[in-house]
């Protein structure tokens, strides 16, 4: 028998498998592969450790020379002195022992502090059900009405106004009901003008009547009272909640055929994306007096909502046309041949497949939202980051505190929006596994 | 060209065509901008006809098929599908949309949606079907396709030619009288296009009135009542599928068939 070239081969035993070579598995493997890999990444992860010890050096010993209990930044300073000798630099978390709850509400009543607890923990449980599709449907009819009952426990007042609202939204919600199998656009029509008619004329009698008879009040608190982060979380709330819905409205509105409807989009997106938030900010404050009837108070805080809504629905109304634009034209003709009409077809099969690609950019209109809420400190209001602090600061006990309240606003912002971002990744992630 | 090849006998028990017209095309222009893609196209189908529209590539086989249900408008003359005329009017649109269901060479089923609400939701949302039924009657064409295991999948999932027979059910699930395809395999390997290609014919076989853009000269003598083809956006020559093969009479349509049959 000789080998030729083109013996078979038949294999009697399998090989069992083996470990891996331990360069090649585990933590050594690790390290090779992800900061050794090969002389520039190794100058590299130096560079990097080098940083990383310059920072901890610089910046641990303030934080392990934190004081907790002082009355003032001077008993702050000597303790720090006392116990670390002359010239150590400590922080002086002292002053948020007093003044943690201006930065959580503000001047808002403390024996009231209740009420926009209640408001927060209900936020949760509102948007719960938005967020978490597991969670049973009803808990959306409680989202629906979380809005107007956090506007109520928050400002106070009489309840009516508020109902009144909501009897506005029925109205509209009932003509469309009615009327939608008449016509769709008288539909609209009237859903939209009734509700307005309602709340212009028929609010204020009602509103009287209805006080004198059943006088439903909790004691009011003012607008100016609101700051720290009861302000900033109503603001970036209020705003993401109307934001969404207005930007996909735009985004459509740019797409549409109908050349005043995209004009009117087009020429609203590039206006409120080519100026900046704080001249919207100052129209909020200071021009729309001029335009609206003398004596009219409207309140600034809702006024800044409304302009921080439109500054984001600019943007994400952008975001969005993205995601349009990246469906294939056959989702459209599909739509149209099955006889789906133009509303049913965007709900239904165009909007939901936009939105799922526009995440990533709607969360970050979001985040930067949020923080943007503290530039409402330029129209006065107190806002976490340098109101709040501001106005600690005027305190003589407190004069010359710095740090502190950034470090402290910063780590709460980090964790709201590290969370918004989380969440986005994770609805990524979960449509994905969806839709394959 | 390989033609497929029908090992079983095909039932034309059910085939009879009417006169009943269902389809009537007069006079009928469209331009894109300057170019003239239709030209002075006249074509009436009856209920129950089964029709091949073939024609060099950029012909306007597909702009033709697409007035039909108004995915693209015509510019002059008249289509008159089911009695109701195509206007501008959007409920006479929607009307139509709702009585021809059409599929597409790229399947355009809704990926974000499972296989069994891609054929419940138009039931649903424009026909107002409860959804119970609607999904009884979208399992019932999903078994006549043959894929009913995979309901409740997405279609991502699905081998091409799974997923246009899915395409193929959702259009069915509206309860169309007509059908219209344009290159419903044209996007599909060998294997798979005869399997579109046999629930095609099951279709035929019911008596559905069919309009089909397609290159699949065996399908077309096997089910056609008539061929049409066109070129330069005009309908150049149509007649059954055996003269149409047997005897071309105009030099474009010999010419095509000598390119396309590849002897
Ligand atoms: N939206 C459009 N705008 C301008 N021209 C178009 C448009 N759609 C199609 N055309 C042109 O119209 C002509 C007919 O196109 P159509 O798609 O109907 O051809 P077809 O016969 O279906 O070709 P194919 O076999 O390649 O699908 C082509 O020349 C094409 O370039
Ligand atoms: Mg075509």
């Amino acid at each position: 028998m000789s080998t030729s070239q083109t013996a078979a081969f038949v294999r009697k035993d399998m090989l069992p498998p083996k470990d891996p070579p331990t360069s090649q598995a585990g933590l050594v493997k690790w390290l090779r592969e992800n900061l050794f890999a090969s002389w520039l990444n190794t100058v590299l992860t130096l560079a990097s450790l080098f940083v990383i010890y310059l920072l901890v050096t610089h910046f641990y010993p303030w934080f392990r020379h934190s004081v907790w209990n002082a009355n003032s930044i001077a008993e702050c300073r000597t303790a720090i002195a006392a116990t670390w000798g002359e010239g150590a630099t400590g922080a002086c978390w002292a002053m948020l022992r007093e003044r943690w709850h201006q930065f959580i509400f503000g001047f808002y009543p403390p024996e009231l502090y209740w009420r926009p607890i209640a408001v927060f923990l209900g936020l949760l449980l509102a948007v719960a059900p938005v967020l978490f599709t597991q969670l049973p449907r009803q808990m959306l009819l409680f989202s629906l009405t979380y809005p107007l009952l956090a506007i109520w426990l928050l400002w106070g007042g009489s309840a009516w106004p508020v109902i009144m609202i909501a009897a506005g939204f029925g109205i509209g919600y009932l003509a469309l009901r009615i009327l939608g199998d008449i016509s769709a656009i008288l539909a609209v029509v009237v859903a939209i003008v009734a509700p307005v008619l309602f709340w212009l004329f028929a609010v204020g009698p009602l509103d009287e009547v209805l006080t004198k008879v059943i006088p439903l009040a909790i004691e009011p608190v003012a607008s100016d009272r609101f700051g720290g982060f009861l302000l900033a979380i109503t603001i970036g709330a209020g705003g993401i909640a109307l934001s969404l819905p207005l930007g996909i409205i735009l985004a459509l509105g740019r797409q549409s055929n109908m050349f005043l409807i995209k004009s009117f989009s087009v020429m609203f997106i590039e206006f409120i994306r080519g100026v900046p938030l704080i001249t919207l900010l100052f129209v909020a404050s200071l021009l729309l007096n001029y335009f609206l009837p003398p004596g009219t108070n409207f309140d600034i805080i809702l006024r800044v909502m409304i302009l921080v809504t439109m500054f984001a629905a600019a943007y994400i109304a952008e975001v969005i046309r993205g995601g349009l634009a990246a469906l294939p034209r056959g989702q459209y003709e599909a739509a149209d041949a099955l006889g789906l009409d133009y509303w049913k077809a965007q709900r239904l099969i165009i909007l939901p497949q936009a939105l799922k690609i526009s995440i990533p950019g709607i969360v970050s209109t979001f985040i930067g939202m949020f923080k943007d809420t503290t530039l409402v400190t330029f129209v006065g209001l107190f806002d976490p980051l340098k109101g709040i602090p501001d106005f600690i600061r005027a305190d003589f006990n407190w004069k010359g505190i710095y740090w502190e309240p950034f470090v402290f606003v910063g780590a709460i912002f980090f964790i709201l929006n590290f969370s918004m971002s989380r969440y986005a990744m994770y609805l990524e992630r979960k449509l994905k596994r969806d839709h394959r | 060209m390989t033609e497929p090849h029908f090992e079983r006998d095909i039932d034309r028990s059910h085939m009879q065509v009417s006169d009943e017209v269902a389809i009537q095309i007069e006079n009928m222009n469209k331009w894109y901008g300057q170019f003239h893609v239709l030209r002075d196209i006249n074509l009436t189908v009856n209920r129950g006809e089964r029709i091949v529209i073939a024609g060099p590539s950029g012909s306007g086989k597909s702009t033709m098929i697409r007035c039909i249900n108004r995915l693209e408008e015509h510019q002059s003359g008249k289509i008159i599908v089911d009695g109701t005329e195509l206007t501008s009017d959007l409920k006479n649109i929607d009307k139509v949309r709702s009585e021809v269901g059409m599929v597409f060479q790229h399947f355009n089923l809704f990926p974000h949606l499972t296989i069994l609400e891609n054929c419940t939701l138009a039931p649903i949302w424009v026909r107002k079907i409860p959804k119970k039924e609607a999904e009884e009657t979208a399992m019932y064409f999903l078994e006549k396709v043959k894929i009913p295991d995979q309901a409740l999948k997405y279609p991502g999932q699905l081998s091409g030619g799974q997923q246009q027979r899915v395409a193929i059910a959702r259009s069915l699930c509206m309860k169309p009288r007509i059908m219209l395809f344009d290159e419903p395999t044209s996007a599909l390997d060998p294997e798979m296009i005869k399997e579109v290609l046999d629930t095609m014919i099951e279709l035929a076989e019911e008596g559905m009135t069919m309009l089909c853009v397609t290159h699949e000269m065996g399908f077309a003598q096997a089910v056609a009542n008539r061929v049409i083809f066109m070129d330069q956006g005009q309908i150049v020559e149509q007649n059954n599928p055996h003269d149409f093969f047997n005897n071309p009479q105009s030099e474009r349509t010999k010419l095509f068939l000598s390119q396309i049959l590849g002897h």
